[in-house]
């Protein structure tokens, strides 16, 4: 176990000591999962025939000539089933808990996109399911948690700390510590613990794996470009996976809120508030203070709202390997409002981070270039979040309608 | 050290007490009346816990705790002096409780010899297992201080004996699984449990989370050396006040 998981100085197993049993026999699963061709054929054979993969990879036409540089296209993790790449990971976790013999799984969620990614696999797979969500996130993803517990899941409101994501995740955890025997934890990202930063990061290794394929079968060449947008990173981590060989730049765009200046962002790899931590499990940088204490963070993508990123991607910040870039809550916005015009696809608030930051850059690039933009997940299923950020008049006045209706 | 000490209490009393406080809850002047009050009613040692944001192994009582130390403005600066004011005013052992990070930010060696220039005897860090702390290790080893190392009822034999290795002070056993402040069974399960810690190492065995009145330390008289109380200490602060801990104390044993 000496030194097990770390990239450089990053990554690790702070485990409490009760935990110490439970992950020697996930990481012993795992590690046999990955040493079995058998495994990854049938997670594979899952996803095409549960999950829409593999995902297509859209050319951006009108985007592209919008621009007048680099030929955009967008790798449509979107059209995966619940709506983003969540379901790679969850998938892929669902499988190790039936080799694990288990029959309960729990899992953190933030916007609630994993919550219900990770609903849908329990109700697939026949296991009992809870979901802790910060209270806040509870209020504003309502949709969400109505559709967690129509699949069959408790949706327990966490009231400790900011109630956001990350007091979440420690309630995933206290949970956890009780009831290891017959429970796993589906973490949501590529973050925590050793072996989870790899093992997340191995399932959604299955989009850059598509893209790559895809983009050499329609183009014959490398992309100049990779962008996607980084919370935890575990997207990043996945459409990078394809391509960390090839002569190719990788972009991680970070939420940078209301600006990098403001206090009011969640960019760690960006930003002077972040520096190199101890929390959740894992060493990375964390958004806290000069005594150790988290601090709040803001984004308008609540999937990007998190105050640690994956060990690996920090690794990878450190070497220069990945430049980490952020995009503002205005910039989302209008990459949003853009995309879906030029396009007819509506990307996540979360995934238009990296729409931004491609829109930036493809005009000094040359027609001859190419560049991706992961679209990790889709907006049009967070009606209520999109609509407010368009600050949408008409919206609202159905909103307004609605409930009258129901006071009636 | 830590080990010299407990052994020596052990020849005058067939267990000993140690309880835990959050520094600045609800306040630093009450947390001193708490200290006051519990040493005068006979607690052989006491876990100081550094409060932090994320505190993954405590139950609600204590991460409450936490929380409200930290909206009430505590910081790690003002608890390493306070620390230092009480190890040095009161005649029992002192230890610091926090997770890593707060050592991290600190600068692991350098909090290390503060602790030492403090009077602090030894600290338990949940979220470290030996493996991810060298630096800390050599560092309380040139100080002459105690890392408190945690066995679980998950805990292997073979892991137990590792951990023994390099423990020093005593070793700190958990009831059960789950977080501070549950009930515990305190059964021949538990029994068994402590059997086979005893196995694995020398050092005096404390054992924590869920010991919460007399019944429970009688129980655990003969089979383990320190008997914990945690949360239910701050539990009792929060319903009856400050000035009913003495008497908790005191009546324990």
């Amino acid at each position: 176990m000496l030194n097990r998981g770390y990239y450089q100085g990053f990554g690790g197993a702070f485990l409490p000591e009760i935990l110490y049993a439970t992950f020697d026999e996930l990481e012993e699963t795992f590690r046999a999962a990955k040493n079995d061709p058998d495994f990854w054929r049938n997670y594979e054979q899952l996803m095409s025939s549960y999950s829409c993969r593999p995902t297509p990879l859209t050319f951006a036409e009108n985007l592209t000539r919008h621009f007048g540089g680099a030929r955009i296209y967008i790798k449509r993790e979107d059209l995966n089933h619940t709506g983003a790449h969540k379901a790679n990971n969850v998938m892929g976790q669902g499988l190790l808990v039936k080799r694990m013999g288990k029959n309960r799984v729990i899992a953190e969620t933030g916007a609630g996109q994993h919550g219900v990614a990770t609903a849908t696999m329990a109700a697939k797979f026949g296991f009992d399911c809870t979901i802790y969500m910060g209270e806040v996130d509870v209020e504003r993803q309502r949709p969400n948690v109505f559709w967690m517990e129509r699949l069959g899941a408790k949706v327990v409101p966490v009231l400790d700390g900011t109630r956001i994501l990350k007091d979440a995740i420690n309630e995933a955890f206290r949970d956890w510590v009780s009831n290891m025997d017959t429970t796993h934890y589906v973490l949501g990202t590529a973050c925590g613990p050793h072996p989870f930063p790899e093992m997340v990061s191995w399932f959604q290794s299955i989009i850059g794996t598509e893209a790559r394929r895809q983009i050499l079968a329609v183009e014959g060449k490398l992309p100049a470009r990779i962008y996607a947008c980084v919370g935890g990173g575990s997207n990043a981590m996945g459409i990078f996976s394809g391509f960390f060989d090839d002569p190719v730049e990788l972009v991680g765009v970070e939420a940078g809120g209301q600006g990098l200046d403001s206090g009011k962002h969640a960019s760690r790899l960006c930003s002077k508030d972040a520096s190199v931590g101890v929390a959740q499990g894992y060493k990375t940088y964390f958004l806290q203070n000069f005594e150790g204490q988290m601090k709040e963070t803001h984004s308008i993508a609540a999937g990007l709202d998190y105050i640690g990123v994956s060990p690996i991607l920090a690794y990878h910040k450190e070497t220069g390997r990945v430049r980490f870039e952020a995009a503002t809550d205005d910039e989302v916005v209008a990459a949003t409002a853009l995309t879906i015009r030029k396009e007819g696809v509506i990307p996540a608030l979360e995934s238009a981070h990296a729409f931004v930051q491609a829109f930036k850059e493809a005009p000094a690039l040359s027609p001859e270039d190419i560049v991706i933009v992961n679209q990790s997940g889709r907006g049009d299923k967070d009606i209520f979040t999109v609509a407010d950020a368009f600050n949408d008049p008409e919206w609202q006045k159905f909103i307004i309608k609605k409930a009258k209706a129901y006071n009636a | 050290m830590l080990e010299n000490y407990l052994k020596e209490g052990l020849k005058e009393r067939d267990i000993l007490l140690m309880t835990h406080i959050v520094l600045g809850y609800p306040t630093f002047e009450q947390s001193l009346q708490i200290i006051e009050a519990m040493v005068k009613g006979g607690v052989d040692l006491m876990e100081l816990q550094i409060p932090f944001s994320e505190p993954i192994a405590d139950g609600p009582v204590i991460l409450s705790a936490n929380q409200k130390a930290l909206a009430g403005g505590v910081t790690v600066s003002q608890c390493m002096d306070f620390a230092a004011k009480v190890s040095q005013s009161f005649p029992i052992p002192f230890l610091f409780m926090s997770y890593y990070n707060i050592l991290l930010k600190y600068g692991v060696s350098r909090f290390v010899s503060v602790m030492a220039e403090s009077n602090l005897k030894g600290a338990i860090v949940p979220d470290l297992p030996p493996e991810e702390g060298q630096e800390y290790m050599e560092a309380m080893k040139d100080h002459k201080l105690d890392p408190i190392f945690i066995i679980s009822p998950t805990t292997s034999s073979e892991r137990m004996k590792y951990l023994a290795s390099v423990a020093s002070g005593f070793m700190y056993c958990v009831a059960r699984k789950g977080v501070t402040g549950a009930n515990t069974d305190f059964s021949i399960q538990l029994q068994n449990y402590l059997n086979n810690c005893r196995k694995a190492t020398p050092l005096p065995l404390a054992l924590g989370f869920g010991v919460k009145n007399k019944t429970d330390i009688d129980f655990l008289k003969g089979k383990a050396d320190i008997a914990v109380i945690g949360t239910q200490t701050i539990r009792l602060m929060e319903q009856e006040g400050v000035g009913a801990v003495e008497g908790f104390i005191r009546d324990l044993r």
